[in-house]
């Protein structure tokens, strides 16, 4: 062989390992995968695309282009996620990155569609554990039926961040002719909840080991949007949507009477709170208005369409146990008040303060 | 969860809102006050101020053990945070406590090490888990509270755990009252006496309540339905023209207290000469601090404390709050420059506190009406 074929042949032979995918072999996460070099490659091909790949995220062009069908508008939200500890009884970070931006479309009366998924890595942090988050996110992502489009993967020293945030922004469609917000309520409508409250928040604090007690507790994190849609077909004059998540029922009521100028009456006596967190509420002096959900929403609805808007909701899972907690008044504006089943009352004010541990 | 349902109970209310009703009608108004923070909680969380007849007035007392912690306290706890190695273990409402310049929150915020815990037991654990840290933990609350650091600290002795350390702020309940009742333009007419605290304690030390100031007491527990029979019981005492001790929580508190408990007090602690009380200033032999024996355990040894008493604010009248002369809503500060969010005084902080209960549950008081069930 003359040097001239040889040198040729070991120019073919970098250009093959050159173009060669590259394989994942670490254990844990270093500041190359971050470097967007080859190990950030491998680490996308690996974990990422391997997960929740797709046509559009397989181009990895610097964007994603999308079609918006005729007589749609765009509906487009953001949400960061940094929840401690990472997995808990019911979900994990990975879920609660799909479901927390999904629900924000859904409660906006929109289909959730496209989602990006950014996540921030401290150095050090397992593989095997990306890869069991970044499995949750394509399982959330295939149920609620939205397709990642566009991510990011960024990595920073060790102690810099607390193992791993996500970051997830999505695009819902929604019906150009929908009208819904707090301007629409009116004067005897109803407030339904979607199911029982309070049980992402308690799971969560449960989950962190170190109130000392034991409870079958289970984070709600689930996409609503079956049920968000259900009601919007069963009642399109629906006022008004929300989902209760940090700051709980409370503080989305709370929001409702002050965008409104509504007063809330809600009737203790109708909470649907499961036997376990309201034990565990009271040993704590926690009030379950105030505990965070992950998978409920609140609905106001015409008085007159109550029986509807519970007949759509009932015959989906998430919202099975969907329930009537109030009604909007005139009676205080900007106020919302709990009656309890003696017939006392008190204000349900804002949350003040965060004595509770990180919970999305 | 039973335990709670049942004094809970929509029909046992009824019937003590009709029963309280009747025997207010024919008595002069009442003022009554709930000593224990855990009532005041209670009272405007279930809304039983909108269910009492208007003749009758409840006045929150001193019991809440976070809201009578003085500034400068604070300040020293402040102190000890932030010195090298040391990590200070708290329960969560003493975070934002406001001190005389600062509080354990934005002290947490500059860098110290300060973690809230459920139980001085959870400090010693971190303790033995951190050998290299200083772990001291910052103890309130009165009787209720203080056996279980009483325990925790005999623990620590058992177990050799040199890193740790008490800084105790335990306080006695019957003090306050006596210096209440002694207060010029006294005016109650009884009191809700403490249920928690009396679980330890017993009913014996309030019968001084009726034998030298005439008044009737009655320990009662936290439920709507039991706050509604304590003052029910309050109004037939004074109808009948009686001033006993009378024990409406028996289901948990038993007139001798708990010997165990006590034992374990008396084991560990000794009464302080005398105690600043935040708004109530120094009342002699208040408080308690760690016997001789233990005193590897204790903080204040430890450390050298600043220990430099900080005057309340002018404007904030928390402790005109805690004596029952004014209402929350009429101290100057209320709802103005003292909210939960930026509290001057400890009454605002807690959930406990008189003003934060008030502020937070009992601005408005909305008509009677009955519940609608939902479909």
């Amino acid at each position: 062989m003359s040097s001239e074929d040889s040198r040729k042949e070991a120019l073919a032979r970098i250009e093959a390992w050159r173009l060669r995918p590259s394989k994942m072999t670490d254990e844990v996460i270093t500041m190359a995968h971050g470097a967007g070099g080859k190990a950030s490659q491998a680490l996308t091909d690996a974990v990422f695309r391997s997960a929740y790949g797709g046509d559009e995220l397989d181009r990895l062009d610097d964007g994603a282009v999308l079609d918006v069908p005729e007589g749609k508008r765009v509906v487009f939200t953001t949400d960061a996620f940094v929840v401690t500890p990472r997995t808990f009884l019911g979900g994990s970070i990975g879920d609660l990155a799909v479901n927390g931006t999904v629900n924000d479309l859904a409660v906006m009366g929109a289909t959730p569609t496209w989602l990006s998924v950014a996540v921030v890595l401290e150095e050090g942090f397992p593989l095997d554990e990306l890869r069991e988050l970044v499995a949750d996110v394509a399982t959330a992502a295939a149920a609620a039926n939205v397709t990642v489009v566009a991510g990011d993967t960024k990595v920073v020293e060790r102690g810099a961040a607390d193992g791993c945030y996500f970051t997830t922004s999505g695009i819902g469609l929604r019906d150009a002719s929908l009208s819904m917000g707090a301007e629409q309520v009116q004067l005897g409508d109803a407030v339904i909840i979607s199911g029982t409250f309070g049980d992402h928040g308690m799971a969560v604090m449960l989950a962190r080991g170190d109130l000392a007690l034991d409870a079958d507790v289970s984070s709600d994190t689930a996409s609503i949007h079956q049920a968000t849609a259900a009601l919007l077909d069963a009642v399109p004059e629906t006022r008004w949507m929300r989902d209760p998540t940090r700051g709980g029922v409370a503080s989305a009521c709370n929001e409702l009477a002050v965008a409104a100028n509504v007063g809330v009456s809600l009737f203790e006596e109708a909470f649907p709170v499961l036997p376990p967190v309201s034990g565990a509420c009271e040993l704590l002096g926690l009030d379950p208005l105030y505990v965070a959900n992950e998978g409920k929403f609140i609905a106001v609805v015409p008085a007159d369409r109550v029986d509807a808007a519970l007949g759509s909701m009932r015959s989906v899972d998430v919202s099975a146990q969907a329930t009537v907690i109030g009604e909007i008044n005139d009676e205080h504006p900007g106020m919302v008040v709990a009656h309890t089943p003696f017939g006392g009352s008190r204000i349900v004010d804002m949350l003040v303060g965060a004595p509770l541990p990180r919970i999305c | 969860m039973k335990f709670v349902s049942e004094f809970r109970d929509p029909e046992a209310a009824k019937i003590l809102i009709a029963e309280i009703e009747e025997l207010a009608a024919d008595q002069p108004a009442r003022k009554f006050m709930e000593a224990c923070g855990g009532h005041t909680h209670a009272i405007y969380r279930h809304g039983i101020e909108s269910l009492l007849p208007e003749s009758i007035e409840m006045v929150h007392g001193p019991g809440c053990p976070v809201c009578v912690i003085p500034m400068g306290r604070i300040d020293d706890a402040i102190s000890i945070a932030e010195q090298d190695g040391v990590t200070m273990c708290c329960f969560g409402d003493l975070m934002r406590v406001p001190g005389g310049s600062s509080t354990l929150l934005e002290a947490k915020a500059k860098g110290a090490d300060i973690r809230v815990v459920y139980s001085p037991l959870d400090a010693l654990a971190i303790a033995e888990n951190e050998p290299d840290r200083n772990v001291v933990f910052f103890a309130v609350g009165f009787e209720t509270t203080a056996p279980s650091t009483a325990i925790t600290v005999m623990q620590a002795r058992e177990r050799n755990v040199e890193n740790f350390s008490i800084f105790c702020n335990h306080v006695t309940i019957v003090p306050p009252m006596k210096a209440i009742l002694d207060s010029p333009g006294m005016e109650l007419d009884g009191f809700l006496g403490p249920g928690h605290v009396s679980t330890v304690i017993g009913t014996g030390p309030y019968q001084f309540v009726s034998r030298e100031y005439g008044l009737p007491l009655v320990t009662t527990g936290f439920e709507p339905v039991d706050i509604l029979q304590g003052v029910a019981m309050l109004l037939r005492q004074l109808a009948e023209g009686r001033a006993e001790v009378e024990n409406q929580y028996k289901r948990v508190v038993r007139d001798s207290g708990n010997p165990a408990a006590l034992r374990m007090l008396g084991e560990v602690f000794e009464l302080r000469p005398h105690f600043e009380w935040r708004g109530l200033g120094f009342i002699a032999q208040s408080a308690l601090s760690l016997r001789d024996e233990f005193a590897g355990f204790d903080a204040e040894k430890h450390f050298a404390l600043p220990g430099v008493r900080v005057a309340d604010p002018k404007a904030c009248q928390c402790g005109e709050v805690l004596k029952g002369a004014i209402r929350p809503w009429e101290c100057k500060v209320f709802g103005t420059a003292c909210t939960p969010e930026t509290p001057i005084g400890t009454c605002m902080v807690s959930s406990e506190g008189a003003c934060a209960a008030y502020f937070n549950y009992g601005r408005f008081r909305a008509k009677k009406r009955i519940p609608v069930t939902s479909t």
